[in-house]
């Protein structure tokens, strides 16, 4: 009895009181910044190096759907590219993710994402989402689990997973939809009743990732079903995705 | 000789590897069986129209792996391993749905990734065991589970509330690797950046025993800094894991103090995790030929300061969660393998550990870190879901008191050394001990140097069947809790 006392105390209040004002550490690897002017040559060995082909150059942009924020291109880039800890990285627009030399971390924020009136009013109190991974790792998942656990305590803002999908207003998606689970993935959605959103998690999810130039999987789904959120990372920070809801649901406060 | 044999990471000529008839070769693993040797590998390589089988055998007790190899040319079948030592069940489906070469005799020739109704070819799809009788009915969960996890079919038979047998399906996570690793076999690069996502939970384990493997081949020597700090990660890993499933099981009964304490300790030590490398995961963090990020003197102190702390809340949350009654009524007896049932399918791990099989590759196959500091064996012998949750208690205190003595040896050398040509036609071993248990990929180089065949093994391609025994004749109800005092992973299972 004591010693559960004890531990209780001891476990004291772990929610980020302001998740608004959270910070995450110095060396998270969250937007990147391109400066060109430190080096003439970064970019060419930058597109080298990147292994899910995220790095164009002439001018030098980077894809955030396609980076799996590896920091390779930051270790050779003499400074060209630096990873910042800013963690906002949602994008209701899939070109919005493709980041330009010089863009800086305000012009991405302020437009990223396109909170619309009656996704507000539909969802801005109370948000319930299916989750299926289709081919997802396990990273991506275990930080959606995360998003809901005692530190950054999600359900706060409504937003909520649950089991059915008739439950739900909408469905995430983890994972680059390998063959064998596309027709689930399928069923899942068309399960929810409408309206509903698409949310796209991780580097796979959005582009294919990693799994990209594999023929063991089925991205078909992304052609028929438009994405209303993507949430680069690979795995994303939970404070991402809460940041990406809520600023989609203009819920913040 | 007639098995050529060497040791972890130790790369070996290809050519010395014997090639023997299948029945010779058959009669030779039954007789190492009966010696106390484990399979950890059987896979085939395809080269124009013929399969060559490997066969890695590990004989724990001496840190000896034994090779040997079998050349089916215009052969589609052979005689099965399985009905005599039945650890071969899976490998042998694995290489007949690989090769379509069928070992005969074999009792349950089940697809592996590639039978699931409705999506695999009709000649592949596979249809489940029936139970028929009053008051018998089947039970299917999946792929989708209810909650944030990864997809797999689960068919329960049932009578009333109790489990007669329960069957798993794989493949729903199949994003062929193994294809990948051969398209990409020049950019090793990549190779190790597609490692960190064969189980997202085991970025250290996959990446680390992939760059271990590339270095053997590729005659690298790492330096003491990046042998330390690899071994870090990989512990640190085991801890944030282990402390998020004792966090997960005490979920799992309701015991929500546990289960809050447990998750607040685990989001400690994964940031921990990204206070190294920048990604709670340790993405980024393995390199080949060493490690891309050091740990400097404030880091250090950081996480002595960290683990600690973490030493004294886990000791006591653990003794609150294991002295509680309604923990105890649900985790003990509840899921039981036992040690025969163990060794029989070949179990790895803390699974493993759990019932009393003294498996542990950090002490019979040493690499890295634990080259330097030898590591203990725990076990424990109820073999339930006791048994696992208190072995992870247990590997937690250990892996923190691994990390101190690692932090205060010494450290030295350069962070990464530069990649040199692998050699050609070689063949290593890389095994190591992820925290769900052993982790095997195996190398083999063409004449010009490439890699012309990579093999992975998660240890969840060893455990999962585990699942499917710990749950017959308990509660429909346990399942939950006996699959998450397992953890395994489908997308390390299904590649």
């Amino acid at each position: 009895m004591f010693d559960l006392l004890k531990l209780r105390i001891r476990h004291g209040r772990q929610a980020i009181p302001d998740i608004c004002k959270a910070e995450v550490m110095e060396t998270f690897r969250g937007f990147p910044v391109i400066d060109e002017t430190k080096s003439w040559n970064g970019g060419a060995g930058c597109k080298e190096v990147c292994p899910t082909g995220a790095i164009e150059i002439n001018p030098l942009r980077i894809d955030l759907g396609k980076c799996i924020f590896c920091g390779e291109c930051e270790n050779i880039s003499d400074g060209t590219i630096k990873f910042s800890n800013q963690y906002r990285l949602g994008s209701s627009r899939r070109e919005s993710l493709v980041i330009a030399s010089s863009e800086t971390f305000e012009e991405f924020n302020n437009t990223a994402i396109e909170a619309k009136k009656e996704i507000h009013k539909l969802f801005g109190r109370s948000l319930k989402l299916r989750q299926v991974s289709a081919g997802g790792c396990n990273g991506c998942e275990l930080e959606l689990n995360a998003a809901s656990n005692v530190n950054f305590d999600m359900g706060r803002f409504g937003i909520d997973f649950v089991a059915s999908p008739r439950h739900a207003d909408g469905v995430v998606i983890t994972g680059p939809i390998s063959s064998n689970m596309a027709p689930a993935l399928r069923d899942a959605y068309d399960s929810i009743s409408e309206p509903k959103i698409v949310i796209a998690v991780g580097a796979c999810a959005i582009s294919g990732g990693m799994f990209a130039d594999s023929n063991q999987i089925n991205r078909k789904f992304f052609d028929e079903v438009p994405v209303d959120l993507f949430i680069p990372g690979c795995p994303p920070h939970p404070l991402t995705f809460i940041h990406a809801l809520l600023d989609y649901l203009s819920a913040k406060r | 000789m007639s098995w050529y044999e060497i040791k972890n990471l130790q790369s070996a000529a290809q050519k010395e590897i014997p090639c023997l008839e299948f029945l010779t070769l058959k009669r030779q693993i039954i007789e190492k069986i009966s010696e106390g040797c484990r399979v950890v590998q059987f896979f085939g390589d395809k080269i124009g129209n013929e399969v060559i089988l490997y066969v890695v055998l590990a004989d724990d007790e001496q840190s000896k792996l034994f090779t040997a190899s079998s050349i089916f040319s215009g052969v589609n079948s052979f005689e099965s391993i399985t009905p005599e030592v039945k650890s071969f069940h899976l490998f042998e489906r694995e290489f007949f749905e690989q090769y379509g070469i069928k070992p005969e005799g074999h009792p349950w020739l089940k697809p592996v990734r590639k039978g699931i109704a409705g999506i695999s070819s009709e000649e592949n799809q596979y249809e489940f065991f029936k139970m028929e009788g009053e008051e018998v009915h089947e039970v299917g969960v999946g792929p989708i589970h209810a909650g944030i996890i990864e997809p797999g079919h689960f068919r329960f038979s049932c009578h009333g509330e109790q489990i007669h047998h329960l069957e798993i399906e794989h493949g729903f996570q199949h994003r062929g690797i193994e294809e990948l690793f051969l398209k990409n076999k020049n950019k090793l690069e990549f190779l190790l950046k597609l490692s960190e996502s064969i189980a997202g939970d085991t970025v250290i384990g996959h990446a680390g025993t992939f760059a271990r493997a590339i270095e053997s081949l590729g005659n690298i020597d790492v330096s003491r800094r990046a042998i330390i700090i690899r071994t870090i990660a990989l512990e640190l890993e085991r801890i944030g894991i282990h402390l998020g499933d004792l966090s997960a099981l005490a979920g799992d009964v309701a015991y929500l103090t546990g289960n809050a304490a447990f998750g607040a300790m685990r989001t400690k030590i994964i940031n921990s995790t990204m206070a190294i490398s920048g990604s709670r995961f340790g993405h980024g963090l393995i390199a080949i030929g060493g490690v891309n990020y050091d740990i400097n003197d404030e880091l250090k102190e950081k996480l002595t300061q960290t683990l600690n702390k973490l030493e004294e809340d886990v000791e006591l949350a653990a003794e609150v969660l294991f002295s509680s009654a309604s923990v105890l009524a649900r985790f003990e007896k509840t899921g039981v393998v036992s040690l025969e049932t163990a060794k029989d399918i070949g179990l790895v791990g803390p699974a493993a550990r759990a019932c009393g099989a003294a498996l542990d590759v950090r002490t019979d196959h040493p690499y890295d870190g634990f080259t330097l500091f030898p590591v203990h064996k725990f076990t424990l012998k109820s073999g339930d879901v006791f048994a696992r949750a208190y072995i992870r208690y247990v590997e937690i205190i250990q892996s923190i008191k691994i990390i101190r003595e690692l932090l205060e040896s010494p450290i030295d050398g350069e962070n990464k050394k530069p990649l040199n040509n692998l050699s050609p036609n070689q063949f290593v071993v890389s095994m190591s001990e992820g925290w769900r248990g052993e982790i095997v990929h195996t190398a083999i180089t063409d004449e010009s140097g490439q890699l012309k065949r990579y093999k992975i093994k998660d240890p969840s391609f060893n455990n999962w069947i585990a699942v499917a025994l710990a749950v017959k004749n308990n509660g429909i109800s346990d399942f939950p809790l006996c699959n998450k005092s397992f953890n395994l992973s489908y997308s390390g299972f299904d590649l």
